[in-house]
């Protein structure tokens, strides 16, 4: 037939990729971004500290890795990585979640807490970790995250808090809900003692988190791109039966409507905190640290 | 008819055949009050053995029960000279949320509270009791206004949450709480909170940061709703009951964990059985609460408060504790200044 002569699809001969070929990249080597779908090569992909460098995209980190890109090397000391999370409700399946979870990062629980340097201005710093429980926040996040706060009351040092989370950590239930009281206590001491909170918002803040210290800063500083919300899309869609706007809950979305005060790209968000932490009493002195990328 | 609940149906059907022969002895003449006798007994029995052992889903269901009676009825049951305030002075008014000022045992208070509508009517203007974060800031700016004029402040929680709503989050529903959670840490005047239905997660808490937490026999008070902990747990909302056992939510189970002060008992069959004595009842531990912190100088309270959630959570291991840590040490060891120029280079 003549429809024949003009064929819609082009046939290739196809082949199989060989089996095994796939694990043989190893872990890291090459990464694909999330939002423009270009392959990335790890090496590059770090040097943009988990950037993408063709549309900006921002790659999730790990608390270890915030850490290392955000603190002056060697200055930070870590405080009660020791607290390990409880089972108080007795919750189907918690502590084998926890193990799981204790295995893959290496960390007892999901936020990591202490104190170090941020171009020469000293801090206490907290840095949620997703891969833990997505971020969720149990008792031992609420008393690692106090406990770094009443450290700051008593050093006498602005606080730094990372945040990445599901918001509150079902399997403790109320326990967990109080957390978000018990750190909002803490905070509320250290404002009385004027010193410095700076949230850092990072992909994604929601629920319980966003509703006590992620929004409790003097200032709110957030990644591009970051979703950060108290409900999820996933519930507000069916409530109000329309599809939500793509933009809805992003970092920028929340700027617009006033609740942060910048949206800062990763490369630049050192230098930002160290100029900001200067300009505070107990900041100190920073040490050439702002120029950036 | 008052509206009755599935578990209530066994007794519901028993109470139906005792009024069929109490008519057939009137209408018919014929004697049959033995039997009845014994069915009312029978009554009685299955009556006790459902109320005295609800399960937590059961007591969820009494929990949300229509007629049960609303923030507006305790305080107008409780108080004198109510005077309404309305508005966040910023944005709009929110009907989730009433407030005001009231005298109580002789004294100014300031009272605010989720309220839920009587009937869908009434419910959509009210929202069904989910507060917008106008409902929020109206909120802090009453118990601000409290602090002002040193008068305590008295909350009352009975709602399914904060509305999830895409307007509540572009105004900031989490910053509203947020921000609640904070001053109410602050806020130098006592506060008493009373979880008489609902308690619904961010959106109780928002209301919930106190001297004192008070909560209702078949109250619950959870971090999340059972039907989306089931649908996020199993994928299936209709599990709300297997949540609601998982989750230890009842206020039996917040007294154990010490996380509620006191467990107010509820007339038998649940607060909507008999609103007035269950007013009585919340009137007489608001009093005596209150009465115990007014005695207390206001500048001690936002510390003892801080003692009370400072202790909330189970947390295991901690051999190494930060608050050991020596104080005049550790400034100088984390001014790493030393220590930049090299960090400066692998940062680009």
């Amino acid at each position: 037939m003549l429809k024949d002569l003009f064929p819609k699809k082009k046939r290739y001969a196809t082949v199989a990729p060989h089996p095994g070929a796939r694990d043989k990249v190893p872990e890291g080597l090459i990464e694909k971004c999330k939002r423009c779908g270009q392959i990335l090569l790890g090496k590059e992909l770090e040097k943009h500290l988990k950037t993408c460098p063709h549309c900006g995209y921002h790659f999730t980190l790990t608390a270890p890795e915030r850490i290392q890109i955000t603190l002056d090397e060697g200055s930070f000391e870590e405080f009660d990585a020791d607290l390990t999370p409880g089972d108080p409700l007795l919750f189907p399946d918690y502590p084998s979640r926890v193990a799981k979870a204790q295995e893959a990062t290496g960390l007892r629980e999901g936020v990591v807490t202490g104190r170090g340097a941020i171009c020469g201005c000293p801090v206490v710093v907290g840095v949620m970790d997703s891969r833990f429980i997505m971020g969720s926040m149990g008792s031992v996040v609420g008393e690692k995250l106090a406990r770094a706060v009443e450290a700051a009351v008593r050093f006498g040092l602005p606080v730094v808090l990372f945040t990445v989370s599901g918001g509150a950590r079902m399997q403790e239930g109320i326990f967990s809900l109080m957390q978000m009281a018990k750190i909002s206590t803490a905070l509320a001491r250290l404002n009385e003692t004027g010193l410095l909170y700076i949230a850092v918002l990072t992909n994604p803040t929601t629920g319980g988190v966003t509703a006590s210290f992620a929004m409790q800063g003097d200032i709110h500083l957030a990644e591009p791109g970051a979703t950060i919300g108290f409900a999820g899309r996933r519930i507000i869609e069916p409530l109000i039966r329309q599809k939500l706007p793509d933009e809805f809950q992003t970092a920028e979305f929340v700027l617009e409507h006033g609740m942060l005060d910048q949206v800062v790209h990763r490369k630049d968000m050192r230098a930002l905190l160290a100029t900001i932490l200067s300009l505070h009493p107990q900041g100190g002195e920073t040490v050439g640290c702002r120029t950036a990328l | 008819m008052a509206v009755e609940l599935p578990f209530e149906k066994p007794l519901i059907e028993l109470r139906l055949k005792i009024e069929e022969l109490k008519q057939f002895t009137e209408e018919k003449g014929i004697d049959m009050s033995v039997e009845v006798a014994t069915l009312e007994a029978k009554a009685k029995t299955l009556a006790e053995s459902i109320y005295r052992d609800l399960t937590p889903w059961q007591k969820v269901q009494i929990a949300r029960h229509p007629e049960r009676p609303t923030t507006l009825d305790y305080i107008r049951g409780m108080c004198d000279d109510f005077v309404e305030l309305h508005g966040d002075r910023s944005f709009r008014e929110d009907a989730a949320i009433v407030g005001g000022i009231a005298r109580f045992d002789g004294y100014p208070i300031t009272v605010v509270g989720t309220q839920k509508g009587r009937d869908t009517k009434e419910n959509i203007f009210r929202n069904f009791g989910m507060a917008h974060p106008e409902g929020y800031r109206k909120a802090l700016r009453l118990m601000k206004q409290a602090e002002k004029f040193g008068r305590p402040v008295l909350t009352f929680i009975d709602t399914a949450g904060a509305y999830p709503g895409s307007g509540a989050e572009e105004r900031g529903q989490g910053e509203a709480i947020a921000r609640n959670l904070i001053e109410m840490a602050a806020l130098r005047v006592p506060i008493v909170c009373i979880v008489t239905g609902e308690g619904g997660s961010g959106g109780a808490l928002g209301l919930g940061v106190g001297d004192r937490l008070l909560m209702l026999e078949h109250a619950y008070y959870s971090v999340i709703a059972p039907e989306s902990a089931a649908a996020l747990l199993w994928k299936d909302a209709s599990q709300g009951q297997r949540a609601a056992n998982a989750m230890s939510i009842t206020a039996q189970d917040l007294f154990r964990f010490g996380i509620v002060d006191e467990v107010l008992s509820e007339p038998f069959g649940g607060a909507h059985r008999d609103p007035a004595a269950m007013i009585r009842t919340v009137k007489t531990a608001v009093s005596a609460a209150l009465a115990s912190l007014r005695a207390l100088p206001s500048v001690d309270l936002p510390t003892l408060r801080y003692d009370k959630y400072r202790s909330m959570g189970v947390v295991m291991g901690g051999a190494t504790d930060s608050r050991l840590v020596d104080t005049a040490v550790g400034h100088e060891e984390t001014n790493g200044a030393e220590l930049e120029p090299e960090v400066q280079d692998s940062r680009h």
